[in-house]
């Protein structure tokens, strides 16, 4: 078995420090300190933005060392950074374009595969209608300049408003809730406020494993003098609820009626900032008349808590003076989860905590260059955060790139990720080009995405690092570089953009992804209104430069960033807060958004929009909680949980190829309360089947602290999937598939 | 007074939406925002019935005719049903003004905000559906 001390002991020696100091640095490494050269990188096995740089010797990467001046991680490195990095040197990388000759992929060269790629669109694209045909699935895992690339590619060269990535499955609540709040994306905390608030909120978000240096971050406040107070709500039992100073097990899919309740004993209490609320927020009447109705008991029993517990969490609360909240994966994957997560949002306006050192509300992300994929318009929103309801957001575009503007697809919402399969199961779309990412083990209900990829007449590309589950099902499969084979940038979850440079050859004949975007560019002679190339950038820092242009004057103005400034670590573009002045993104001619109902997404016209008269107030948004789609029965009495664990990523296709990591996670398993386990003959170790209406996975059984009639199994197992189990269900307004809500049973295997 | 008929036929148009909101969600399983969705709008349209129910006689109503099978034409047929109801409580709202009559006022006031937002949903999913099933699907 490897060494590692790190999976070990994952977040590493204490520097307490205490509230408005600087945190203190300390510089871990990973594998061989001599090295000839240091690239200047950071980490994509997680959202954090952590900053490193990448050991090289003889053209290998021989080890990591973190940045000390960095203002994300101060020189710490996650454990997954610590040794993921040897997943890049794997012998099983895919070095040669491969395409699909009867039951079987061979290889094959780049005039080849990309032939019958682009004579595959030009067929399609030449029929009516033919930009339909067109599906494009993307990730959280590729840098800025791919997204842009791929975005301007998508939208102005085949005109398809089919475009999404899996960012939906980890993001798109986060974004959701921002723009509906604050009339734009973008994050409005900063780290920095961990270094000054005197209250700590997270809302499912299991942030030690999830972000594991912010959580050091947060350890290192809790040690230090004048620690902040601390608040989890979580139905597991974590390092993150372990440490709170409150607890709230809830029941799942109660989180809307949790935050309802809690506002409402906050307002009742006299913590609402009067002053703030009527400067810089509108709705509040509507709002209370919402959350009166969650009063102490009924909440107490909808959640499944004591009525005592929920009011220790409203004094922490109502009580700080700067309040930090996080949200992550809890919210975002249960239904109502855009409600629930506007509903942390509501709590900071009506306590006038945002926009100051302390007092602020990061809703997180799930991968690493997530905030990209939202910013450059490969999720399907236009790019810069703009309206695509807004005809002077697409004229802007419309002129950027010298297109008409009936070739930027504007006229309908933007086809979601969930949607996009369902035009590919239906046969309407027949090209799917899925870049970095592995949906035959990530998507919902495996059974029927393996359906919808296995159809004859679905053209299916997949650029990828590895030979994927989901490669198997490729007409043509490109063969990618990898993180620090190739040079670009990318944003964390607080807005600090990152530079990550080449640090060495990619394998064989792989390509970087923005050089197979390019290069498809080019095939297909995308053209321009003049007649010149639609996407005239060669490398990383034209394809940047490009992206600033379009950023300039949006929230995510990225122009005065440059590659030269980003040598010497990361910056947060907008500043460290957004919002600092109380004035949100709200006006109706520079917001993101008309609006949606929360309840069921419906959407507000520019008319209604304009008559609520925003003026750069921030709204208050409230829904009344209602029972989950699913919900436990007699035949599946148990509620599963999917989520992440500490030493893995998304579907192992690095994690799983680095022995340190893969040691300390082989194989999936099932948490299960002690009492659940005992009335079902279950030890702990023991072989179980865990089995919903859709499907079933064999797991080993591990007895935790789980709430009672909850069971938690990680997502990341391919031969043990945890979405053969979940359901088909998105949230009405985010998009975002609910994996935290299907009724499971679980039996001993015999 | 013609009132009490008028609040009959919002009755009446109610159940029947009622009605086709769970016929159609369930011919559109493979669709499972529309099929959630349809059934939630459903559980809203007895609501409603169930609080005119304690204002006026129930009387039987007509059921939905079917779907099409063809989600574009079906959330259509829904929107047009929606749209009888919509305009119903508009009626019934300002009729129950006049009659002085604060109960039905009150239901009409909880309830036709909810409707309006049945029929921004059944708009919002058409928009997003029009474009592919129109243009691209054969």
């Amino acid at each position: 078995m490897a060494d590692a001390a790190r999976v070990r002991d994952p977040w590493g020696a204490r520097t307490p420090y205490g509230p408005g100091e600087q945190w203190p640095v300390r510089v871990d490494t990973g594998g061989d300190p001599e090295a000839d050269s240091w690239v200047p990188s950071a980490s994509v096995l997680h959202s954090n933005g952590d900053a490193f740089d990448i050991g090289v010797r003889d053209g290998r990467i021989t080890g990591v060392r973190g940045r000390a001046g960095d203002r994300v991680n101060r020189g710490r490195l996650d454990p997954k950074d610590v040794y993921g990095w040897r997943a890049t040197a794997s012998s099983d990388r895919l070095t040669r374009p491969l395409v699909r000759s009867g039951d079987r992929l061979v290889e094959s060269d780049w005039e080849t595969a990309m032939g019958r790629i682009v004579r595959r669109s030009r067929e399609l694209l030449d029929g009516p209608g033919g930009w339909g045909r067109f599906g494009f699935y993307t990730s959280g895992q590729l840098l800025l300049e791919e997204y842009y690339t791929l975005g301007v590619l998508g939208k102005a060269g085949l005109g398809t408003p089919h475009m999404d990535g899996n960012t939906r499955l980890c993001t798109a609540t986060a974004a959701a809730a921002l723009k509906l709040s604050f009339g734009a994306d973008g994050q409005p905390g900063s780290y920095t406020d961990v270094d000054h608030c005197d209250a700590l909120a997270l809302w499912g978000h299991n942030v030690a494993e999830t972000q594991a240096v912010l959580w050091m971050r947060m350890l290192d406040r809790r040690r230090g003098v004048n620690p902040p107070a601390m608040l989890a709500v979580d139905p597991r039992d974590t390092p993150v609820t372990r440490e709170a100073d409150v607890h709230l097990a809830l029941r799942p899919g109660t989180n809307l009626a949790l935050v309802n309740g809690l506002l409402r004993l906050i307002i009742e209490r006299g913590g609402a900032d009067e002053g703030f609320v009527a400067a810089h927020t509108l709705g509040f009447d509507e709002l209370r008349a919402v959350v009166d109705a969650y009063p102490l008991g009924k909440v107490a029993e909808i959640c499944g808590l004591k009525p005592a517990d929920l009011e220790r969490a409203a004094d922490l609360l109502g009580g700080s003076q700067r309040l930090l909240s996080t949200v992550l994966q809890g919210f975002y994957q249960s239904h109502q989860a855009t409600a629930a997560a506007c509903a942390v949002n509501n709590l900071h306006l009506v306590r006038g905590m945002i926009g100051r050192p302390g007092a602020g509300v990061l809703q997180m992300n799930g991968q690493p260059t997530a905030e990209n994929t939202r910013e450059a318009g490969a999720d399907g929103d236009l790019p810069g955060f703009r309206n695509w309801e807004n005809p002077r957001h697409v004229a802007e575009l419309a002129r950027l790139w010298n297109v008409g503007t009936a070739r930027i697809p504007h006229w309908s919402p933007p086809t979601h990720a969930m949607q996009i399969w369902r035009y590919a199961e239906q046969g309407s779309i027949r090209l799917l080009w899925i870049s970095a990412t592995n949906p035959a083990v990530s998507l919902p209900d495996l059974a029927r995405i393996r359906r919808v990829l296995a159809k004859p007449e679905l053209f299916v590309v997949v650029q990828d690092i590895f030979r994927t589950e989901t490669a198997e099902y490729a007409d043509v499969v490109l063969p990618a570089a990898a993180w620090g084979e190739k040079t670009g940038t990318f944003t964390n979850a607080d807005r600090t953009v990152h530079l990550t440079r080449k640090a060495v050859e990619p394998p064989g004949e792989a390509r970087s992804d923005l050089a197979i975007f390019l290069d498809y560019a080019r095939r297909m002679d995308f053209r321009d209104r003049d007649g010149g190339p639609l996407i005239p950038w060669q490398g990383p820092e034209e394809a940047y430069e490009a992206w600033q242009r379009c950023s300039a004057g949006r929230p995510c103005d990225y122009t005065s960033i440059t590659y030269a400034d980003l040598e010497r670590g990361g910056i947060q573009w907008g500043g460290e807060r957004l919002y600092s002045d109380g004035v949100f993104a709200t006006d109706p001619d520079h917001c993101e958004t008309y609006g949606q109902d929360l309840s069921t997404g419906a959407e507000n016209t520019a008319e209604q929009y304009r008559a609520k008269n925003p003026g750069g107030r921030a709204f208050l948004l409230g829904a009344h909680w209602r029972p989950a789609p699913e919900v436990p029965s007699d035949e599946y009495p148990l509620h599963l949980v999917t989520g992440r664990t500490i030493t893995q990523f998304h579907t192992r296709t690095k994690t799983g190829r680095v022995p340190e990591l893969d040691d300390a996670a082989p194989f999936a398993w099932v948490e299960l309360h002690p009492a659940d386990a005992a009335e079902r003959g279950i030890a702990d170790g023991d072989q179980v089947r865990v089995e919903s209406p859709r499907g079933a996975v064999r797991v080993v059984a591990r007895l935790t602290g789980v709430r009672e009639r909850v069971v938690f199994v990680p997502f990341h197992y391919a031969e043990q999937a945890a979405n053969e189990l979940t359901i088909t269900a998105w949230d009405p307004v985010s998009r975002q598939p609910l994996f935290k809500v299907a009724a499971v049973r679980v039996t001993k295997e015999g | 007074m013609q009132l009490e008929r008028y609040v009959g036929l919002l009755y009446r148009a109610q159940v029947a939406l009622a009605d086709a909101f769970r016929q159609v969600g369930a011919a559109h399983r493979d669709e499972p925002d529309v099929f959630f969705m349809c059934e939630q709008q459903a559980a809203v349209c007895d609501n409603h019935a169930g609080m005119l129910a304690v204002v006026t006689a129930a009387e039987p109503a007509a059921r939905f005719g079917g779907p099409r099978e063809e989600l574009l034409r079906d959330l259509h047929d829904l929107y047009l049903m929606a749209a009888e109801c919509d305009l119903c409580w508009t009626l019934v709202g300002q009729a129950a003004q006049g009659a002085r009559d604060e109960r039905l006022a009150g239901v009409v006031a909880r309830a036709e905000g909810e409707t309006s937002v049945q029929l921004a949903w059944l708009r919002t999913r058409m928009k997003q559906a029009a474009p592919q099933a129109l243009v691209v699907a054969d």
